[in-house]
């Protein structure tokens, strides 16, 4: 983190001559090489922070960010915001804030003093030196946190990009370990051991004076500000494509181009900052969000500056006057084909991807499904959208595959010779009960009406025969006698109804035998 | 009994037919039946012998009664088609009851019901040889009884129309159930999506005839065009496809089918779906190169380039462009691009002018077909450009072109001399227009009804020439009497359904001598006033065919005419009972005619609620229409049993109108109503 932070403002702030006047200690560039690679992971860890989602565009984004660090010569006084008249923050608070801030900052100066002056007499003790180093770290981080908590309290009358820029900052800071980086600063920085504090200690100032300038600044100004500031906002949040959060190919985003090794900067991010709720906070009350946007809804209620539309505005990317480099992401669980370690490293495309590959792969998978209880996920748009199929499997192949879908029956039927979609037994059930259950009633109606004729069985044959033949009654007819011969037929297609009562038996009995199997 | 004996009695009987073989035997037995239907009933009926041939003969099976089958496929040993239409309930314990048939290959129960999945099953497994069901209409028919289906692996005709309950589910089963198939109709299975039809489309290679009417919603359609279309098209052997009021089939659907094109289809019938245009129009013609019938009805307007892109199908033989509107010169283009059009049928298009039919006529050389119904714009000008220039016309249709003059219709009798069907009515025809017709010796359909200048004179120059008018259509002729009637009787003898409804003048003379007319099956004789019981006994015992019969408002008709039609008609099918004076005795004696399918009785002075009910419980009669007024007199759950045997009870509601209009203010009604 040390190393991120001076990195980054040393960068962006290298015109700075307070800067240069301050950085008096000098160490070993190899043992800073050393150092900043042991800190490449720890920098990760800070609880509560963004993940750095964002392309390392260090010069543009740091040259953009700093840019009000210019005033920092003629307004350098961390308490000059409480004389603003115009806050509406405690000042009370504020002010115990910065004294506690210069108390750490003091005592960071000495342990680096003290470093620096041991160095001079003993250049070879490494153990000591490195043990002063985390305490210095440990004291950075404290003060980088007490610091932005003090700015954000002083955010109500700041404008909004801002506040996309704060999380890019850190997101500088922390890219700033990737050998790119690295390379970057040294070839600007060479033999600069001291900004491990200055950087620091300029960086408080370098806040307050931000907030100050903005709480002062005529709207034009701020204005300025904006244009510098809007392109690095989007940097930082652009791409984090939380929009299409639950589709899981972009999971395996990474696979499906052949980026040659070298062509892509692979970042990785810690553990605990991919399975950090939120990406997004609010600096004044410290809500958390997944989303910029919504942060930027959020923002609307700190004040009326946060409405405009300039405040509203999905920050732009295409300010930057450099190509983005491709950037791809590795999977920090050692041994997976997605860390870079492994040797058929496959990248992950976006942060997203490596969220849920993360969780996926490497975590418990905690939710459960509430409908068949079996089926598990770690994340829960998986969860979600099987629990949108769950127990309709109910599309049957033949074979005796079911398919939650019917077009994958259908597809799987299309494919295999033979195979037929199968109906669901108690579909058949059903529909064969419910066939004719109020003809059956009905027919049985006809039987008690007493339509009965006894001799009109089916096994009549002669009978029968005779009616089959679409004449039966010619013969009848020769013998006819024109006033009664049609009235002594007219009973006979009676018959049919005293025998519907028993042939429809065997139907009704197999229609219901289902029914009554199953209650 | 003694097998010796019989047998001689047998050979001492009909020494003649046993030498016979059978195949030739048959042959006669064909010839026969051909010439008199009734003839192989006294044949059969002649001795033991000729009943056995007689059942080894017959090849078609149309029971009266489903539970009667065992026994009725057991005599009749080589029936190969089994017609259960007449059945309106068949129970699964019938079809149940079914042993071995081999020989059945076809069943048709377009119009029975009451039968479910297992009587499908049943039905299958008994005709191992079946390659032809009909399961029209069946709207109780579910997904289960398409997977019994599905078992007849060699069925090549399925007609599932209004099968409304049938999903992808069952039309999959069916699809790879029976590779065989070549004619397949699903109209009006709504339930049916893009995902069945595309598996059909896959399974079912063979396919020649597809019926896709009124599936496709609006919104469904586009899915269906786009996933199915491709797949549909690539069917090697589709010649086919009707999509009949599929709304849901617009321009950008059609415009996809651009890549794909079907060498084999033949026959493309899209009318009805509104939301074609010619844009539409013109990727079909694009995709479809060889169509030979092209049906547009109802479609869209009719624009100069929809017509010339006609061009494209070269082979193009019908096309049906009814009820759409023609723009300026959209049908000279036809006459431009379709020179080799047999068939063109424009009935109750708007636009239609003189000069552009003319034009259209001209060039048409080979046209055998022509319907210009309620083209109302066209004059004699018109009429002379196509007698002129298609002399070889065998049907015209032009009823209601009311500016045509009688001079101008006697050119189609002048000129026309090969027509064989020819509808003239509302038109001004007048008995020297009948005169000039009498030259189209081969007419076998002429309808002149609503010509109320014809009188028994232009009839008989009729019955003098047209020895083989099948049917004539005198609805409303005024001026014609018996003399009329007789004369076309006489004339031609082979006439099967006349209409004389509203020939006030007629008698029992008329029916008297159609009555000689054996082979007569349709006779409708409503608001005939005088026509008595008397004259419809000869007829019944004279056209012993007749199975379509309305008597409406011939009010002399009572039970005396009913018992003569329960005794002789049994080929009666359908009858209109209203207005006559006919009681519950007729009703009854009526009933016993096995194969009676439709009863209209409203307004029946003598039936009584009770007479009514025992009649219906005792015929079964697939659909009945009866007066509102009745539904509460009769039992609510006698209307049940009725219903629950397969009837369908439909209640009309229309004020008692006795009075009968003269034919000529019917007509001026008529007219003012249609300029309103």
């Amino acid at each position: 983190m040390e190393g991120g932070l001076r990195r980054s403002s040393e960068t962006s702030c290298k015109a700075l001559p307070s800067m240069s006047s301050n950085s008096s200690m000098i160490n070993d560039p190899d043992q800073q090489g050393g150092r900043f690679n042991s800190m490449d992971q720890s920098c990760f860890a800070r609880p509560g922070q963004s993940f750095p989602a964002f392309p390392p565009l260090f010069g543009v984004q740091s040259s953009s960010l700093y840019l009000p660090d210019e005033k920092i010569g003629n307004q350098f006084e961390p308490n000059s915001s409480l004389n603003n008249p115009t806050v509406d923050w405690d000042p009370q608070t504020m002010l115990s804030n910065l004294s506690f801030l210069e108390q750490k900052i003091k005592q960071v100066k000495d342990i680096v003093q003290s470093m620096s002056s041991r160095e001079s007499q003993v250049v070879g003790g490494c153990s000591e030196v490195q043990a002063k180093q985390q305490l210095v770290t440990a004291d950075l981080t404290c003060i980088i946190i007490q610091l932005i908590s003090t700015a954000g309290s002083l955010l109500p009358s700041m404008k909004n990009p801002l506040l996309s820029s704060n999380p890019a900052i850190r997101h500088l800071s922390n890219t700033l370990g990737s050998p790119m980086g690295f390379g970057f600063s040294c070839n600007q920085q060479p033999n600069t051991n001291d900004e491990v504090t200055i950087p620091e200690i300029s960086k408080t100032p370098d806040y307050e004076e931000l907030m100050n300038s903005l709480n002062t600044t005529t709207q034009g100004e701020s204005d300025e500000l904006m244009k510098c500031q809007n392109p690095c906002g989007g940097e930082g949040s652009e791409p984090i494509p939380m929009e299409d959060h639950d589709v899981k190919e972009s999971d395996d985003g990474g696979e499906g181009e052949n980026l040659p090794p070298g062509s892509y900067v692979v970042l990785q991010l810690d553990k605990e900052e991919i399975l950090a709720p939120h990406t997004h906070f609010c600096l004044i009350c410290g809500k958390g969000f997944k989303r910029d946007a919504n942060l930027r809804m959020h923002m609307r209620g700190h004040g009326d500056e946060y409405k405009t539309p300039a405040a509203l505005a999905k920050p732009s990317k295409d300010s930057s006057s450099e190509p983005a480099p491709v950037t791809r992401y590795s999977c920090p669980y050692v041994g997976c084909k997605r860390n870079k370690e492994h040797k058929k490293f496959q990248p992950l495309k976006t942060i997203l991807c490596v969220k849920n590959h993360y969780k996926r792969s490497h975590c418990d998978k905690s939710y459960t499904c509430s409908r068949c209880n079996t089926k598990k996920f770690s994340v829960i748009a998986d969860l979600k959208t099987h629990e949108k199929h769950c127990g309709r499997d109910k599309w049957l192949c033949s074979c005796g595959t079911t398919f939650s879908r019917k077009d994958k029956l259908f597809g799987h039927v299309a494919l295999f010779q033979g195979h037929t979609p199968a109906l669901p037994m108690d579909d058949v059930k059903v529909t064969r009960a419910s066939e004719q259950p109020q003809d059956s009633e009905a027919m049985n109606m006809v039987g008690s009406i007493g339509y009965n004729f006894p001799g009109s069985s089916s096994d009549d044959i002669p009978n029968l025969d005779m009616k089959m033949a679409d004449d039966t009654r010619y013969f009848s007819s020769l013998s006819f006698d024109p006033c009664f011969g049609g009235l002594d037929d007219f009973t006979r297609p009676g018959f049919d109804i005293s025998e519907n009562p028993f042939s429809f038996m065997p139907s009704g009995s197999c229609s219901f035998g289902p029914q009554n199997g199953d209650s | 009994m003694a097998t010796p004996t019989q047998h001689h009695k047998r050979r001492r009987l009909s020494p003649l037919l046993h030498d016979l073989a059978d195949e030739l035997l048959f042959v006669i037995l064909d010839r026969v039946a051909a010439d008199d239907p009734r003839a192989l009933k006294s044949f059969a009926l002649a001795s033991r012998a000729c009943h056995a041939a007689e059942a080894r003969h017959r090849r078609l099976l149309r029971a009266f009664r489903a539970d009667l089958l065992p026994a009725a496929l057991a005599r009749y040993s080589a029936v190969s088609r089994l017609d259960l239409s007449l059945c309106p309930r068949v129970t699964d314990a019938a079809l149940a009851a079914l042993s071995t048939a081999p020989s059945v290959s076809a069943v048709d129960l377009s119009r029975s019901r009451g039968f479910g999945a297992a009587g499908l099953a049943a039905l299958v497994a008994a005709c191992p040889n079946l390659t032809d069901l009909d399961l029209s209409n069946g709207l109780d028919f579910t997904d289960a009884g398409a997977a019994e289906v599905a078992k007849a692996r060699r069925l090549q005709r399925l007609s599932l129309s209004r099968c409304k309950q049938l999903t992808d589910m069952g039309l999959g089963c069916i699809a790879v159930g029976c590779p065989d198939l070549r004619e397949l109709s699903l109209k009006w299975c709504i339930g049916v999506t893009h995902m069945g039809l595309d598996l059909l489309a896959l399974k079912c290679k063979k396919l020649k005839i597809l019926d896709l009417s009124y599936t496709m919603e609006e919104k469904i359609a586009v899915q269906i065009v786009k996933n199915c279309f491709p797949a549909i098209m690539k069917l090697q052997n589709l010649e086919v496809l009707i999509l009949v009021g599929c709304n849901g089939i617009d321009d950008d659907a059609l415009t996809s089918l651009d890549q794909e094109c079907s060498k084999s289809l033949q026959v493309l019938d899209m009318s009805n779906s509104y939301n074609v245009t010619h844009v539409g129009v013109l990727s079909v013609v694009n995709a479809m190169p060889n169509l030979l019938e092209l049906n547009l009805s109802y479609c869209c307007p009719v624009t100069p380039s929809m017509s010339s892109s006609f061009k494209m199908i070269h082979k193009l033989q019908t096309l049906k462009l009814d009820g759409c509107q023609f723009m300026a010169d959209g049908l000279k283009s036809i006459g431009k691009s379709c020179v080799s059009l047999r068939e063109l049928s424009l009935s109750k298009c708007s636009g239609v002018t003189d000069t552009d039919l003319s034009f259209a006529v001209s060039r048409l050389k080979n046209l055998l077909k022509l319907d210009i119904t309620c083209c109302r714009k066209i004059t004699d000008v018109s009429l002379a450009a196509i007698t002129s220039s298609c002399p070889s016309l065998i049907s015209l249709r032009m009823e209601s072109c009311s500016l045509v003059s009688s001079v101008g219709l006697q050119l189609i009798g002048k000129r026309c001399s090969h027509l064989e069907e020819l509808d003239l009515t509302d038109n001004d025809l007048d008995d020297e227009g009948l005169k000039a017709l009498s030259g189209c010796r081969k007419l076998s359909s002429l309808k002149i009804g609503i010509c109320l200048r014809i009188s028994d004179e232009g009839l008989s120059h009729i019955s003098k020439s047209c020895s083989d008018l099948r049917e004539i259509d005198l609805y409303r002729c005024g001026g014609i009497s018996d003399e009329g009637v007789t004369h076309i009787a006489q004339g031609c003898p082979m006439l099967e359904s006349i209409n004389l409804s509203y020939c006030t003048k007629l008698t029992d003379h008329s029916l008297r001598s159609l009555s000689k007319c054996i082979k007569l099956n349709t006779l409708e004789i409503r608001g005939c006033p005088m026509v008595s019981s008397a004259g419809l006994s000869e007829i019944a015992t004279g056209c012993r065919l007749l199975s379509k019969l309305d008597i409406k408002k011939c009010f002399e008709i009572n039970d005396l005419g009913m018992i003569f039609l329960s005794q002789f008609s049994h080929s009666l099918r359908q009858i209109n009972l209203s207005y006559c004076s006919v009681s519950d005795i007729g009703l009854i004696s009526l009933s016993s005619i096995c194969g009676l399918q439709n009863m209209t009785i409203v307004h029946l002075a003598g039936v009584t609620p009770n007479g009514l009910i025992a009649a219906l419980m005792v015929c079964g009669l697939r659909k009945v229409k009866l007066h509102e007024a009745f539904k509460s007199m009769v039992p609510l759950h006698m209307v049940k049993v009725v219903e629950a045997r397969g009837c369908v009870f439909q209640w009309i509601n229309k004020p008692y109108q006795v009075a009968l209009q003269p034919c000529d203010l019917w007509k001026q009604q008529s007219q003012d109503l249609l300029v309103q």
